[in-house]
């Protein structure tokens, strides 16, 4: 388990995280989402014993990340921002550095070594120096690193930042297959990864702790969410009949669709179908909305930062 | 649990493997070999002297020392912050005393194999005459010890900072200052307005008068000290530097 509790760290006067109070249980993707400068890199330092807090504490199952930092550090592996690497070593001699940081030793070093070259296929790179690697390769060396030792806890701050969209899946994969017995903090400013990947997400803006909930739950927030969109030959006919369904509560025209918004109060899906039944609408298309992530991370950033409503 | 230091065999390998896995090695390496030959033919008139030692070529190490092992030290810690490994290296459980050991002794190592490979000096006074050996074995183990001096200042001042010139520029000048201050020309500007006991003990800051002292065969355990305090003062400053500056 992770316990963090009250987890602040300025830079001179300015707060890069403020009062960060959390616990983390295994088995659990947490997900930071929060604009850039939000505080989630420095929470992670923090966590995996690089940055001191200024105030505050947190510990790894039971182990403080301060007076018991080495500890700590052990049940981590860490993805830090920009996967920085030795660039000079090759992939081989990179890998068995870390095991050895890690403290194995001999076969077991190597054995390591070979587990994690397959299961981030870094085979054909093996002896290609660092430095001369593509980005995604880079990346991947940098999860390799960090899940050699097959920690409990997993800190990577945007584990994939850079690569394609195959690589993009395959990392996720990754994550997915490890996830079940372990901590795994991941920040990220792709939202639709946070719906992928996430059991749980933590919503941070200027250091601060704004949302802490489920993918699912923080998309029911979104007033997208179960919203009614249709594209019919009359959408200014029709979103005025909308607007006097009880069922419905606003209603706008956005791209050729007009989309009812729920009032709260009855099935709207249901009501907004029988409408275009009785008037005869010629629909092509109409769809329950999901909750849109992004529109719920902005109205929640914004709000921080503007204290105005939508 | 096992001992305190078992991770910095780890981090003093790949530190070596770095410098042969670049041109760093193998520049700093020629360079020095032709420069210390250089120095100890040319102006130390080797031949000249008729002299069976090595005090020819041993004399100019400080002057050589005061620009090679600067330009050794400077990347130890800015290169790892510039990069950003530092935060790999230190969010591994490895100790940042374990860390900056590990590179001092890495960097310590590599520069004697540079003065090792300096041998065929050592042969060539042994054909040509009778030099007394336990001299010469003692002016390497002086130069050695004083290269680790200068290495110590430039591996922490090197934490200073993200830039491996200012790191150099700095280095080179506190090193030049440990290298003078035994001379009159610094001594006299203390020895008017300081108690004699201060400007005796800048005196004896100096580099050169304890190099020179072991480099003649008086292998004195103060001289021996000496640089064992001056390599562990500027590396615990290194260490209590590394710490501080990370979070910049």
């Amino acid at each position: 388990m992770i316990e963090a509790r009250k987890l602040t760290r300025c830079y001179g006067d300015f707060t890069a995280v403020d009062r960060l109070s959390f616990t983390v249980e295994p088995g659990t993707v947490l997900g930071f989402l929060g604009p850039n400068g939000a505080g989630k890199s420095t929470t992670m330092k923090m966590l995996t014993g690089f940055l001191p807090p200024t105030s505050g504490s947190a510990s790894i199952h039971g182990h403080d990340i301060v007076t018991d930092s080495l500890a700590a550090r052990r049940l981590i592996g860490y993805l830090p921002e920009g996967a920085p690497l030795y660039g000079e070593l090759s992939v081989l001699r990179f890998l068995e550095f870390v095991a050895g940081a890690r403290g194995y030793r001999g076969a077991e070093a190597g054995r390591r070594v070979e587990q994690v070259i397959e299961r981030l296929q870094l085979d054909e790179v093996r002896m290609q120096t660092i430095e001369t690697l593509s980005k995604g390769f880079k990346r991947r060396v940098g999860l390799a690193q960090a899940i050699i030792s097959d920690p409990p806890v997993l800190v990577l701050d945007e584990p994939t930042d850079g690569l394609d969209p195959n690589q993009k899946q395959q990392v996720r994969r990754l994550i997915r297959e490890m996830a079940p017995d372990k901590i795994i903090i991941i920040s990220t400013h792709i939202l639709e990864e946070v719906d992928a990947l996430c059991s749980r997400a933590m919503i941070i803006a200027r250091g601060k702790l704004l949302a802490d909930d489920s993918p699912a739950s923080l998309l029911a927030r979104s007033r997208y969410a179960r919203a009614v969109s249709l594209a019919c030959d009359d959408l200014q006919g029709a979103a005025s009949a909308l607007s006097e369904l009880p069922e419905a509560g606003e209603v706008e025209i956005r791209r050729g669709l007009v989309t009812a918004f729920p009032s709260g109060q009855g099935d709207l899906f249901q009501a907004v179908s029988k409408l275009a039944r009785d008037r005869g609408w010629r629909v092509s298309r109409m769809q329950l909305e999901a909750g849109r992530l992004e529109d719920v991370f902005r109205s929640i950033t914004r709000d921080e930062t503007t204290e105005e409503a939508a | 649990m096992s001992g305190r230091f078992t991770n910095l065999p780890v981090i003093f390998r790949r530190e070596l493997a770095s410098y042969f896995a670049t041109p760093v090695a193998y520049v700093f390496i020629v360079i020095f070999l032709i420069m210390a030959g250089a120095f100890t033919f040319y102006l130390g008139n080797f031949y000249e002297r008729e002299i069976a030692d090595l005090q020819s070529f041993f004399q100019f190490h400080p002057w050589l020392y005061l620009f090679l092992v600067p330009a050794i030290g400077m990347r130890l810690w800015a290169e790892e912050r510039k990069s950003g490994t530092v935060e790999l290296l230190l969010t591994l459980p490895v100790t940042a005393t374990e860390a900056v050991l590990a590179k001092f002794l890495a960097a310590w190592i590599f520069v004697g194999l540079a003065l090792a490979l300096t041998f065929p000096i050592w042969l060539t006074v042994n054909v040509l005459g009778n030099p007394d050996n336990g001299v010469i074995v003692a002016g390497y183990l002086g130069s050695w010890l004083m290269a680790g001096g200068f290495l110590a200042i430039s591996a922490c001042i090197s934490a200073l900072t993200r830039n491996q010139v200012v790191a150099f520029i700095i280095s080179v000048v506190v090193c030049f200052g440990f290298l003078l201050s035994g001379l009159p020309m610094v001594l006299d500007v203390f020895r008017g307005w300081l108690p004699q006991a201060v400007v005796d003990a800048v005196a004896n800051l100096s580099f050169l008068g304890h190099f020179n002292s072991i480099s003649r065969g008086v292998l004195d355990l103060r001289d021996l000290l000496y640089f064992a305090l001056v390599i562990g003062f500027w590396l615990t400053a290194n260490r209590i530097l590394v710490e501080i500056k990370k979070a910049q």
